[in-house]
Order: structure tokens, then sequence, then C-alpha cells
């Protein structure tokens, strides 16, 4: 499976390293961030985790656009960290009419929305 | 408005055969009832407190009777037609019979003219009497009372005068409608929204037969304009072949027609076995009985096989058929009127009994004998309406023949008296009174017409029972001993059996009845002078006054023979021309019935409850009287042939809905209501549970994928 994804090559000096091991990179991050989102409370922590999660789909556009020669996915993070950033000045706000509305940063005191 | 300029037109060109026009004017025959409409419904708006409602619609009326007079007088001979506007119209095709049209259009002939002068001038009386009748109303259920009186009017102008079939249906229901409105006009009696409902609905089973009539018309003649229709050569060539005896050479399509007719014509004019709903109908204000449920609405039927004579000449059947219904009815009415304590009821039976006659006359191919006895009877029993709706109005309600007598010499009563006593004498036929006339007409011609000898005899006997309870009602209630007990003071309420109302013998006592005002006395004595006048009429012209305005209509009996329901020459009864044989013979019938009331009612009968000579035979004859008294259980009948189990399916039907069709409703509303319940646990309102399952949801597609990519790698 893995041979597959590191056929083609970087150019020099890079060339020993593969497209798979972008992709590693990228999946253990997505992996953490998403472990991290789900087990910890902290709304400001969660929130930090999807930004993790963000970048390593990044990385991944940022990888497999410069191992296909086409500058379309690099074009695309860009788009992709400008909406990230408003997101971030959104997100942090939220947390912080949260914090005032319940003086709490847990996640566990929002679950009014339950079945 | 009301241009009368043309007056001196001629409705009919020089060939009979061809349709003149009318002129316009004749189309407000019809419209003068409708502006009355018109006015007491913005008067019911407006809240008017007052008899104005009652004068607007006499005015109207009126109006509408006069240019029925003008209609008479200009009109020659054969069809003028008034076209207002084309109704209906539908293609489906350029051949023969693929296109169907309906004007609302107005064809006069002298069957459209004699029935609309009936109704025109009768409604104009009976409006003027209903003004001092319903004054107790006065206000909302006054305007209400006349509008629906005015729509009556409208549809029955529709029905007579309408240029086809179409617009007779569209009169037709709108009898029915009016009729329902009326008889349920005191809608918070119980009794009278019941008997409303129960006309209705009979009247609907009649109207289906109509309406597949008119269907069928349309399907076989390929138009149902009268002009067309009668003129057309199939229908033509029809009777050419009835004529001939080939009735091979027709189809059952154009002999079904006319069997499919006379079922609407026995729903509306309440012949056997549809005549129930007329006797209930009396719960209505009497004017709407008298009008209604005794001199128009119940001509229709009549009307109707009339207009469409040559259509029931086609088939060999239709008019015996017709004959021997209007004969059983005749009977079976006049034996429950005999027995009836309910003067209104009596009238009312004597109302579908003398309809039996009019049928017997139509099956017996005297369609002139018909409609003098639906113009003669129009009058008299509109007259006997009225009177008894006098005694009703006067004596708070009371129609108990065993509760009143003697009201001859009550202050006050003399007009009322004399009414009942002219329209009694016509109805029992006695010599010399329009009644007599037109019922010896009737009779003559069933007992020359071959193969309805026994038609013949059994209407003469039903003459004699006619006579007798007819003389009952007037000797009961008109003369003898002075007594008389109020009833339970509403005018819609027509009896009060308990005797709990006037202590025994105590004669008004505490009551004083209220004798009629001028409107109620002068429409009396109108109508005594017209039904003694109609008389006369016999003798105008060749064959009387209506041979000649039914000999110019569709109503014409092709000559074979003498065709006026005259004599024919080769009959004879008993060695004598028929019809002055009848006229001997009915003369002794109809005494000798007035003699047994006489006998039973009036001689030796010292109180109101008690005719001990009638007591007497009544107890002689068994159980027989209390079985008529009680209808022959007809009701009852009903009941258990066609309401018990029609009740029984609708509550079958109910069970099916309510557990098969609402169970599938009510299952596919619940399903995802239930599966909801169950997986909305699954939100538990926590982000990392949902983030869990989202990841979760990844990881297993992610999986899928790759099992899938290493399957076809």
């Amino acid at each position: 499976m893995l041979e597959v994804l590191a056929q083609g090559a970087f150019a020099e000096p890079m060339a020993s390293i593969t497209l798979a091991h972008y992709l590693v990179l990228s999946g253990a991050m997505f992996v953490l961030g998403l472990v991290g989102f789900v087990t910890r409370r902290n709304l400001i922590i969660m929130f930090l985790c999807t930004e993790m999660m963000f970048q390593a789909s990044g990385l991944a556009l940022v990888a497999f656009a410069r191992y296909s020669m086409n500058l379309d996915g690099q074009t695309f993070v860009i788009f992709v960290l400008t909406v990230a950033a408003a997101e971030a000045a959104m997100g942090l706000a939220l947390v912080v009419l949260l914090f005032r509305k319940q003086e709490s940063l847990s996640a566990e005191v929002w679950n009014q929305l339950k079945g | 408005m009301l241009d009368l300029a043309p007056i001196a037109m001629t409705l009919a060109a020089d060939s009979p055969a061809a349709v003149a026009s009318a002129p316009a004017w004749v189309m407000l025959i019809p419209a003068m009832p409708m502006i009355g409409v018109v006015l007491c419904t913005l008067m019911s708006i407006m809240g008017v407190r007052s008899k104005l409602p009652a004068f607007v619609t006499v005015a109207c009326l009126a109006v509408s009777f006069l240019l029925t007079v003008f209609m008479f007088t200009g009109h020659s001979e054969g069809w003028a037609t008034a076209v207002g506007w084309e109704w209906l119209h539908y293609s489906w095709g350029d051949g023969n019979g693929q296109n169907f049209t309906a004007n609302f259009a107005f064809a006069v002939d002298g069957l459209t003219i004699l029935w609309m002068l009936f109704v025109t001038g009768l409604a104009t009386l009976i409006a003027l009497y209903a003004s001092e009748y319903m004054a107790t109303d006065v206000g909302q259920g006054y305007n209400r009372f006349f509008i629906a009186f005015n729509l009556f009017v409208f549809s029955m102008a529709c029905l007579v005068m309408g240029s086809n079939l179409l617009m007779l249906y569209l009169g037709w229901e709108g009898v029915g409608l009016c009729s329902y409105l009326l008889i349920g006009y005191y809608y918070k009696k119980p009794e009278a929204v019941a008997a409303a409902k129960k006309a209705f609905i009979v009247n609907r089973i009649g109207d289906v037969g109509l309406a597949l009539g008119v269907y069928l018309a349309f399907v076989h003649f390929g138009t149902i304009e009268y002009t067309e229709l009668f003129a057309s050569e199939k229908l033509q060539g029809y009777l050419h072949d009835a004529a001939e005896g080939h009735w091979s050479h027709i189809p059952w399509q154009a002999s079904a027609i006319p069997l499919f007719l006379m079922v609407g014509a026995f729903g509306k004019s309440a012949q056997l076995p549809l005549y129930v709903w007329l006797p209930d109908a009396m719960e209505g204000p009497t004017p709407v009985s008298a009008l209604i449920h005794a001199a128009t609405m119940v001509t229709a039927g009549v009307y109707l096989i009339a207009r469409t004579y040559p259509l029931f000449q086609v088939s060999e059947i239709a008019l015996p058929i017709v004959a021997w219904v209007g004969t059983l009815t005749a009977l079976l009415a006049a034996t429950i009127g005999m027995a009836q304590f309910d003067i209104k009821r009596i009238m009312a039976y004597s109302t579908v009994s003398q309809l039996g006659y009019m049928f017997a006359g139509l099956g017996v191919m005297t369609s002139v004998g018909a409609g003098f006895h639906v113009l003669t009877h129009a009058f008299f029993k509109a007259l006997l309406f009225l009177a008894c709706g006098a005694v009703m109005h006067g004596f708070a309600g009371q129609l108990d023949l065993r509760k009143l007598s003697g009201l001859w010499k009550v202050p006050g009563w003399r007009i009322v008296t004399i009414g009942m006593f002219v329209g009694c004498l016509n109805l029992a036929g006695f010599p010399l009174t329009a009644g007599f006339f037109s019922k010896d007409m009737i009779l003559a011609e069933a007992f020359v017409t071959p193969g309805f000898a026994l038609i013949g005899w059994i209407l003469l006997f039903t003459a004699g029972l006619t006579a007798y309870y007819t003389f009952r009602v007037f000797f009961r209630v008109f003369v003898g001993p002075v007594e008389y007990h109020a009833g339970d003071d509403h005018h819609g309420d027509d009896h009060a059996h308990d005797d709990s109302h006037g202590d025994d013998h105590d004669a008004g006592h505490g009551f004083h009845p209220h004798a009629p005002g001028w409107a109620i006395n002068f429409v009396l004595a109108t109508l005594a002078v017209c039904s003694i006048v109609a008389a006369g009429l016999y003798f105008i012209g060749d064959h009387g006054w209506v041979a000649g305005m039914i000999h110019d209509s569709t109503a014409h009996i092709d000559p074979h023979g003498d065709e006026a329901g005259g004599s024919h020459g080769s009959a004879a009864l008993f060695g004598l021309d028929p019809h002055k044989a009848m006229y001997y013979i009915s003369s002794v019938v109809g005494i000798v019935g007035i003699i047994f009331a006489y006998a039973f009612h009036l001689h030796g009968r010292k109180s109101a409850g008690e005719a001990p000579a009638a007591d007497a035979f009544k107890a002689a004859l068994g159980p027989i009287p209390r079985w008529a008294e009680n209808k022959w259980y007809v009701d009852e009948l009903y009941q258990f042939l066609f309401r018990g189990p029609l009740l029984v399916l609708s509550h079958i039907f109910r069970y099916v809905d309510m557990l098969l069709v609402d169970g599938l409703v009510n299952l596919m509303g619940w399903l995802p209501y239930a599966v909801g319940g169950r997986l909305r646990r699954g939100q538990d309102g926590v982000l990392q549970s949902y983030a869990a399952s989202m990841a979760g949801g990844l990881a297993l597609f992610l999986l899928v994928i790759l099992l899938l990519v290493n399957q076809s790698a």
C-alpha cells in the first residue's frame, strides 16, 4: 500500500523523503488533534486541537501539490489559512462569551442540546 | 325598467314547426324573483325588522305574474325561445354528438305558459298571505323566509321555462334546495330538521334518475335543447315505429330514457315508492306547504313527464308504469289520509293522492286531463292549505281535528270556513266544481283506454274515499258544536296530542282565538273565487282552455281518434259516451263519500273529540284503522329495509375507516416518532461524544476504502 504512495520522486537533495513521509506526518498530526479534541474538556485546548487538524490537512495538500507539480494545492492552502485565521478570531470570541456565561471553560457545562 | 312596448308581438312565426324568438322581456319573469332574492338579502343584511320584505316579494312576484299574463296574451303557437347566454359549451370532436351545448335560455310554449300562470299567480297570493302568517317572526326569520320564497319562484321559473333539460335540472335542484330550506325553517325543532333532511335525501334518490335520464337523452339524441330534441328525425322515427306497434325497432337506450326520467318525477311529485317525504314536509310553515308542497313544486314531476311526453311514448312500458304508480299512490295515500287526525297531514296525503291522479292521467294518455287537474288542484289545494294555516295561526298551532269544532260560529272565521268549504267541494269532486271536471277527464280516459279499466275503477273508488276524508275534516272542524282547545303556541308546532292543553270541554276559557286579518282573508277569498271560476275554463274553446294550451306543446298527443281527451267514438261506458257517463257516476260517488262523512262525523256529534258513529265504525273495523293511522307502517318498513341496513353498513365502514385507513395513516406518523425516540438517546449533548462518533465514522469509512482498494489491487 505504502509502496504505491511512495512512487514518484522529489527533486534532489530531498530525494530520500517521499510523499509517504509527509502523509504519515500529516496523518499523525490529524490523529493527535482528533484525540486531543475528543479527550480534553477545555474549550481552548479543543479549539487548538481543531487548528492542529487544519494544519495536518494543509500539510497533506502541500505535499500532494508538490508531488504532482501543480500549484492548485498550495493555492488552496492559502485560502484554508485565511479561513482558519477568521475562524480563529470568531472561535476565540465565542469561547470568551461562553466563559462569561458559565464562568467555566469546560465543554461539559454546554450539554443542553440533547435529545 | 320594464319595457312593455312590444306587447303586440307575435311570439311564433307562421309555421308552427319554426322556432320563433320570444321578446327579451320574458327573461324578466324569472329575473323578478331573483331581484326579490337580492333585495331581501340586502334587507336581511341591514337588519330590517318590518314587513317590508314581504311587500317587496309580493311586488316582484306580481310583476312577474303580469309579465306572464302578457306572455300568454302575446303567444300564438309553437315554440318561442329567448336566449340569455351560452351557459356550457364543450366540444371534443367535429362529429355529430361530439359537442355539448346548453344555453341559459328560455323556451315558451303552451305548457310553459299554463304552468307559469299558476306558479307566479299563486306565489304572489301566497306571499301576501305569508306577510301576515309569518308576522310573529318579523326580523331575521322573516327575511330568511322571503329570500327562500323568492329563490323558490326563480328556480321554479327556470324549471318550467328553461329551454333545455339542463335548465330543467337546474330548476329542479333549486326547488329541492328551497324546499329543504323552508321545511327546515323552524330549525330549532328537531322534527322540522329531520323532515327537511328526509325530503332532501328522498328527492336526491329521484334526482339520480333524472340526471341519468338527461345524460342518456344527450348520449342518444345528441342534444338536450327541447326544440332540437323533439324535432329530431331519430325521435320522430321512433314515434312512428311506436304508433305502428314496431316496438322492437326502437333501441333500448331510447326506451330507457323515460324509465330514468320517471324516477325523478316520482321523487319530486311524491309518488310510490318515494312519497314518504311529503307528509313530513308539513313541518314547514303553512304558506310553504301550500305553495311548494301542494300547488307548484310537487307538480314538477307532472311537468317533466308532460314536457318529455314524446320520449315517454317511445317506450312500451313507461306510460303504463306511470299510470299504475299514480293509481296505487292515489289509493294508498287516500287510505292513510282517512285515518289521520292532523288536518294539515290529511291535506298532505290528499296532495299525494291527487298527484297520483295526475300521474294516472298522464299514464292513460290524457295529458289534457292531467294538466287541467294540476291547474284546478293548484288552486283548491292552496286554498285548503291556507285555510288550515289560518286555523293553525289562530288557534296557536292546533291542528288536531279532535280538538276543534264549529269554527263557523266563532266570530271572524266565516271567510276561512267558506274558503275551506269551496276547497273541500273541489277536492271531493262535487258536481260542477273545477275539481269535478278535471278528475272526470282522467277517470273517463282511464275507462276508455284499452287495458286500463281497472285503473279507472280504483281511481273511482279513491274518489269516494277522497270525498269522505275531505268532508271528515270539514264536518269535524268547521261545523257542529263550538269547541276549541289551543295548541302549544308555536307556529311550526303542528300537533299537540297530549291533553294537557285546554281543560276538557273548557271551550276557550283563557284562550281567545286570533281571527285572521285582512291579508289572509283576502287571499282565501281570492283563491275561493279562482277555484270556482276555474270550472269555467272547461267550457272555453273546443275541449276546454287547458286543452288548447296543452295541444300547443310537447305534451300534445298525436291524433289517433280524438286527441283532446274527448270522447272516443268507439268507446262507451254503460252504453253512454264515457265522459257523460262519468259525470253521473263520479257525482254519485262523491256525494256518497260526503254522506258517509256526514253520517260519521257530524250527525249526532256532541263534542269535538267524540263522533259516536265514526268511533263505533272504527271499532268494528278492528286493527285496520290503527294500521292506516300509522301510515301502513311504510316508514317502519323503509327503516327496516333501507335505513337499518344502511346504518349497519355505515357503522361497518366507520370501523374500517377508523381501524384500517386511519390505522395506516397513524402508523405512518407513529413510525418516525418511535424510531426517533430510540435514536435521540444518542444525542447526549456532549461535544466530545459527537466528535468521537464522527471520528469513528471517518475511521470506518477509511477502513472500508482501504479494504476495497486492497481488494482491487
